[in-house]
């Protein structure tokens, strides 16, 4: 490896458009003929919550005592038209993962790291597992455009269905689940050969439009007896519009994924170059949310926010944007012991490194998280996983409540737009809030106060 | 509720919602409805093209469905015998499990899609994508089928007694396709193969189950996987 700054002394410098990375992916196409092919999230810095700052109470404004006075944190999904509403104690959820993409292990891991936490858990692409369900108090079935191991068995055992149009990773694509975690198991629940490549489709194979979706969503409704709630989950690109029509075919929540989301295989350019930042879709679909007079009302429509949300400010800051609840993915593995630097000598030896590993359609992953494998899954405890992933349920939620007792508020929900600055213009203009020390909202005429 | 006979229940979705017809026919008790017992037959009149008629039944009991449906009907069926009396929409059996579903008429697009078990036969034709993902369920049609038919589809068997549309099997898996008619136009991954003696055999019940035992199997021919977009390779690289 070459030392920066013996390379700087020789007047070498890396090219801003033709950096390293960029060339070892030019490298790597021209060897191979084939895109890459990767798991995780964006990887771009994108505007963020980082670029966000909650404007803490002083004087104009009157904080609650923290850790003594209560700030609420419970949340109710889907009561607009289920019977039977999904009660959760915080306002963070588990994204849906597959099984296939995760192990049974770290499936069971999540039901039991969410229920422990008072939430919900997810299924994903390849169809629920026993062990999936037995562990999650509240567990959401994903409705995908696979419908691989969809089961009406299965709808009635869900709490919640979510149909999934998107994904915040690759709105308007499909999956690509390789051969090598086609499992018996995986292979037998998906109805497909044992070990060939999993084609995931992009669309619903019976619908062809948001007509056709509120027939589908009435159609599930009526196979489970209106008792469920039905979330619709949108990749975030065309936010504002997707979010309407998904509330005019009939969606009790709606989920919008931002391009931060992670995936257990796309193409790499996807990930990097489709779909827009969580930060920009939350007041595009909050203002569909109140243009339709359903955004934080009693029999009103939710919304989840899910796509890089990694601390408790991130949480905060999505809940004042207008967000309900949000759903963490990748976080969720990090906190099951994904990338954990106990491994770094494994994953090097494939090539990655603790903190860096993605390459969750290999099925390799030392955790025995991402795998198929019976070995490295059997690395994995579940109990102790479910454990780690509680904790960092909690102190997602603690630290909300930090910040909105600082804001002055009894609940975190209470927490609004005009809590919040920005760092940056962009995201100002995205997060419809000011610039920090300003009242300018880029595009947005005249003083905000 | 009326009785036919003594062995048959006749509701009327003029008259009853469909939302209470479908809590009765899943064998749900509703406020001030008496339950269907599973042995009885049960008639649905005017359904006038009511969409998601018949749905998410899980017992061996016998529907028919006394006119044209919209979409999804019998979708999900599980050990249910259904007749449509009629021209299915979108969706027809969508999902079915085990049982059967009978379409007199003619089905839109889509009909038997991602469905896993069962039975189902459309008299007439059907239209685009018949078969879609199917996994594991039969499906014969009586006329002709449109275009993207069994795209994706895993597993299972199409019969098609006339000709197909464009990109028939596109990005096949196991499924089997028998057609006996003219084939527009293969797509990506789907071959015409050989029909041995255990596929004319398998033709022939499957045509006997469906009503249509005076075919002869050898008139048609099967199409299937080449497997060649099993493993993701350069080669393949147009077909993602």
């Amino acid at each position: 490896m070459h030392d920066d700054l013996t390379l700087a002394r020789r007047g070498l410098r890396p090219s801003a458009t033709f950096d390293p990375a960029t060339i070892a992916d030019i490298q790597r196409a021209a060897a191979t003929g084939i895109y890459d092919i990767r798991g995780g999230g964006a990887k771009r810095a994108l505007p963020h919550f980082d670029d966000l700052l909650f404007l803490g109470a002083s004087m104009s404004r009157y904080p609650l005592e923290g850790y003594r006075e209560r700030c609420g944190t419970e949340v109710t999904l889907g009561a607009r038209n289920a019977t039977y509403p999904l009660e959760l104690a915080i306002p963070v959820t588990i994204a849906g993962m597959s099984f296939g993409a995760l192990s049974g292990r770290a499936k069971e891991a999540l039901g039991r790291g969410a229920s422990e936490a008072g939430t919900s858990t997810t299924t994903g692409d390849g169809g629920m597992t026993p062990e999936e369900r037995g562990q999650s108090k509240h567990l959401v079935y994903q409705y995908l455009p696979s419908r691989y191991g969809m089961n009406p068995d299965d709808l009635r055992k869900a709490d919640a269905i979510e149909i999934v149009l998107g994904q915040g990773a690759k709105p308007g694509g499909g999956g690509m689940l390789l051969g090598q975690k086609i499992s018996e198991r995986v292979a037998g629940m998906r109805t497909l050969p044992q070990g060939i490549d999993q084609r995931s489709a992009s669309r619903h194979p019976d619908w062809t439009g948001p007509d056709d979706l509120t027939i589908k969503i009435a159609e599930l409704r009526e196979i489970t007896g209106w008792e469920k709630p039905i979330y619709v989950k949108v990749g975030a690109s065309r936010p504002y519009y997707d979010v309407k029509l998904a509330v005019h075919a009939g969606a009790d929540v709606v989920v919008v994924d931002g391009m931060q989301g992670g995936t257990a295989a796309t193409q790499d350019v996807f990930i990097e170059n489709v779909g827009i930042p969580t930060l920009a879709a939350i007041p595009q679909a909050v203002q569909a949310l109140q243009e339709l007079g359903v955004h934080r009302k009693a029999d009103g429509v939710q919304l989840i926010v899910s796509g890089g949300i990694r601390t408790g400010a991130d949480v905060a800051k999505a809940l004042a944007l207008g967000a309900d609840a949000v759903a963490i993915g990748t976080a969720a593995l990090v906190a099951l012991g994904d990338n954990d630097p106990r491994w770094d000598a494994e994953y090097q030896a494939i090539g990655s490194a603790a903190g860096y590993y993605d390459d969750y359609q290999d099925g390799r992953d030392p955790a025995g998280i991402s795998t198929q494998d019976d070995e490295l899954a059997a690395r994995f405890d579940p109990v102790e996983g479910g454990r780690r992933l509680a904790n960092y349920l909690r102190v997602l939620t603690m630290e909300a409540q930090t910040i909105a007792r600082a804001c002055g508020k009894a609940h975190v929900t209470h927490l609004e737009p005009e809590d919040l600055v920005a760092l940056t213009v962009e995201a100002a203009a995205m997060a419809r809030v000011p610039v920090a020390g300003t009242d300018w909202v880029p595009g947005r005429p005249g003083p905000s106060f | 509720m009326d009785a036919l006979s003594a062995t048959t229940v006749e509701l009327d979705l003029a008259a009853v919602p469909l939302r209470t017809v479908n809590a009765l026919l899943q064998g749900r008790e509703v406020e001030g409805q008496e339950t269907l017992p599973v042995d009885t037959p049960v008639t649905l009149t005017n359904p006038r093209g009511a969409h998601a008629v018949a749905v998410g039944m899980d017992t061996p009991r016998q529907v028919t469905v006394a006119g044209h449906v919209g979409y999804y009907a019998a979708g999900m069926n599980q050990r249910a015998d259904v007749v449509i009396e009629g021209n299915a929409g979108v969706g027809v059996a969508e999902n079915m499990m085990s049982g059967s579903v009978l379409v007199k008429g003619n089905a839109s697009q889509s009909a038997g899609a991602t469905a896993h078990g069962g039975l189902l036969v459309v008299e007439g034709d059907a239209a685009a994508r018949c078969g879609i993902s199917m996994k594991g369920v039969d499906i014969v049609v009586g006329g002709s089928i449109g275009h993207m038919s069994a795209f994706m589809a895993q597993a299972g068997r199409l019969v098609v007694r006339g000709d197909a549309g464009e990109a028939l099997g596109d990005s096949i898996y196991e499924a089997r396709i028998y057609v006996r008619g003219s084939v527009a136009s293969l797509g990506a991954d789907c071959v015409a193969k050989e029909m041995r003696p255990e596929h004319l055999e398998e033709l022939a019940t499957l045509l006997k189950a469906a009503g249509f035992e005076d075919d002869d199997p050898a008139s048609y021919t099967r199409y299937g996987s080449a497997r060649t977009l099993y493993h993701f390779h350069v080669d393949n690289a147009a077909a993602y």
